[in-house]
């Protein structure tokens, strides 16, 4: 990272308002226990400042998407868990519509076959791109 | 009136021929748009040829001339068309109709239960994500259309590819990508020979959310990355029923990029410098839309005055 941190409207620094919530929430998943504001930032790296953070994971709790606990003077924060399934399962569906539903959606990445992985390893490699690995975490 | 009849039909083949090199060369938002309006104009002007001829063959019936006031003889006299390639044209003109009718309603009401599933989803943002560890990111049309990202995906980025996901699939939504692709599509169920346009039109969509992706962040190795990045996690990721990507025309032989899949293309068009806007196919284009357009109403139009004549005889 560092150098090439580029930022949409790089003059505000504002980032597109769902982009911020989804790396919150990343940074929520990818840690074991609750987080408190501070903890967070600390996972979420440079750029953002300890009230912006504070505002968006209340804003995330009001919506419903974290729940939080007291611990000393702040509240850890920790994603809601979807212990059902519910939502995967509802997503599941959408995603199994068959050849029609799957026509209107705009997948990010289509399926790559053998010979395609080959090629776009080699695509990357010359282009001197590092961090490949299949699991990669970022955040 | 032969050659007027049978070019809407050849024009279709050709631009089938030149559609993934036009979709591959031109700026993706002028590819997309040329596709489209080329599958649309091709296939209703490959109608009206096939409704020429068929048209054409139905007055040297005896029975329709009667009913026409025409005289068939007159008809049979002044028309090369044998009653055969008319009854092959009719024949197509049903089969093609009722496909493409089929496919217009059936893709109707997956965009109509496509926006009830946006509108069902929890949160109120555009942003949905799902619980998942498989890594996964689509748009879903709707009003407004939603983003689903699941927390696999979230982990396999970082903060900047994140928001370089974000940002090409709000492109898929603002600038309604499913449109294109469908009317595409409807001109290909229309005419299948114009499927190549079609599964161009799939591909030079992506390109323009990426081309968008990357012009917000002005880092277009960064974009690439990133594609390549969320690919190779989809790809090792526990496998997940699919429609595999040669149910959709994608997979061709072993040739390096010519013969890629999307994703690999995508990539490497990234790294490459930014498309340019080239005039030159897009006036060869527009010049092949002219002539399939002029000599579809040219026939539509000898056909008229064939049966004026035949009436007045």
């Amino acid at each position: 990272m560092g150098p090439d941190r580029h930022r949409p409207a790089a003059a505000g620094g504002r980032r597109p308002s769902g982009a911020l919530e989804a790396e919150v929430l990343a940074a929520l998943q990818s840690s074991p226990q609750a987080l408190t504001p501070a903890e967070a930032l600390e996972r979420l790296g440079g750029g953002l400042s300890y009230s912006t953070v504070v505002t968006i994971l209340s804003r995330m709790h009001d919506k419903g998407m974290l729940t939080r606990t007291k611990r000393g003077r702040a509240y850890a924060y920790a994603p809601v868990t979807d212990a059902s399934g519910l939502t995967a399962r509802r997503m599941r569906q959408v995603m199994e519509g068959g050849p029609d539903r799957e026509s209107v959606l705009s997948r990010f990445v289509d399926e790559l076959s053998t010979s395609d992985e080959e090629l776009l390893r080699r695509l990357l490699d010359g282009d001197g791109g590092a961090d490949l690995g299949t699991g990669a975490r970022g955040g | 009136m032969q050659l007027a009849m049978f070019l809407p039909l050849l024009c279709p083949v050709l631009a089938g021929v030149f559609a993934r090199p036009l979709g591959n060369r031109l700026e993706p938002r002028a590819a997309t748009w040329t596709l489209t309006i080329s599958a649309v104009v091709l296939a209703a002007a490959s109608w009206v040829a096939l409704a020429v001829l068929a048209l054409t063959g139905l007055a040297r019936i005896p029975l329709v001339a009667d009913l026409g006031h025409w005289s068939a003889a007159v008809i049979q006299h002044n028309d090369p068309v044998s009653l055969g390639i008319a009854a092959a044209a009719g024949l197509l003109l049903v089969v093609t109709a009722a496909t493409a009718v089929r496919m217009l309603w059936r893709r109707l009401r997956a965009l109509l239960a496509a926006g009830l599933d946006a509108a069902c989803m929890p949160g109120p943002d555009q942003l949905a994500v799902m619980e998942d560890p498989a890594p996964d990111a689509y748009a879903i049309p709707g009003l407004p259309g939603r983003i689903v990202v699941s927390t696999g995906m979230l982990s396999s980025l970082d903060t900047t590819e994140r928001d370089i996901l974000l940002a090409h699939e709000r492109a898929h939504l603002t600038a309604h990508h499913y449109l294109f692709v469908a009317s595409a599509q409807l001109g290909a169920a229309a005419n299948p020979f114009l499927r190549p346009l079609a599964t161009a039109v799939t591909y030079t969509v992506e390109r323009w959310a990426d081309e968008h992706a990357a012009t917000v962040f002005g880092d277009r190795h960064r974009v690439a990355r990133t594609v390549g990045k969320a690919a190779l996690a989809t790809k090792h990721a526990p496998a997940r029923r699919r429609i595999p990507a040669a149910a959709l025309g994608l997979i061709g032989r072993r040739d390096a990029l010519k013969s890629a899949g999307p994703v690999p293309r995508r990539v490497a068009a990234l790294l490459a410098p930014p498309p340019e806007l080239r005039l030159l196919p897009l006036a060869a284009t527009a010049v092949v839309l002219i002539a399939a357009g002029l000599s579809a109403f040219d026939a539509a139009r000898d056909l008229h005055l064939l049966l004026e004549l035949a009436g007045a005889g």
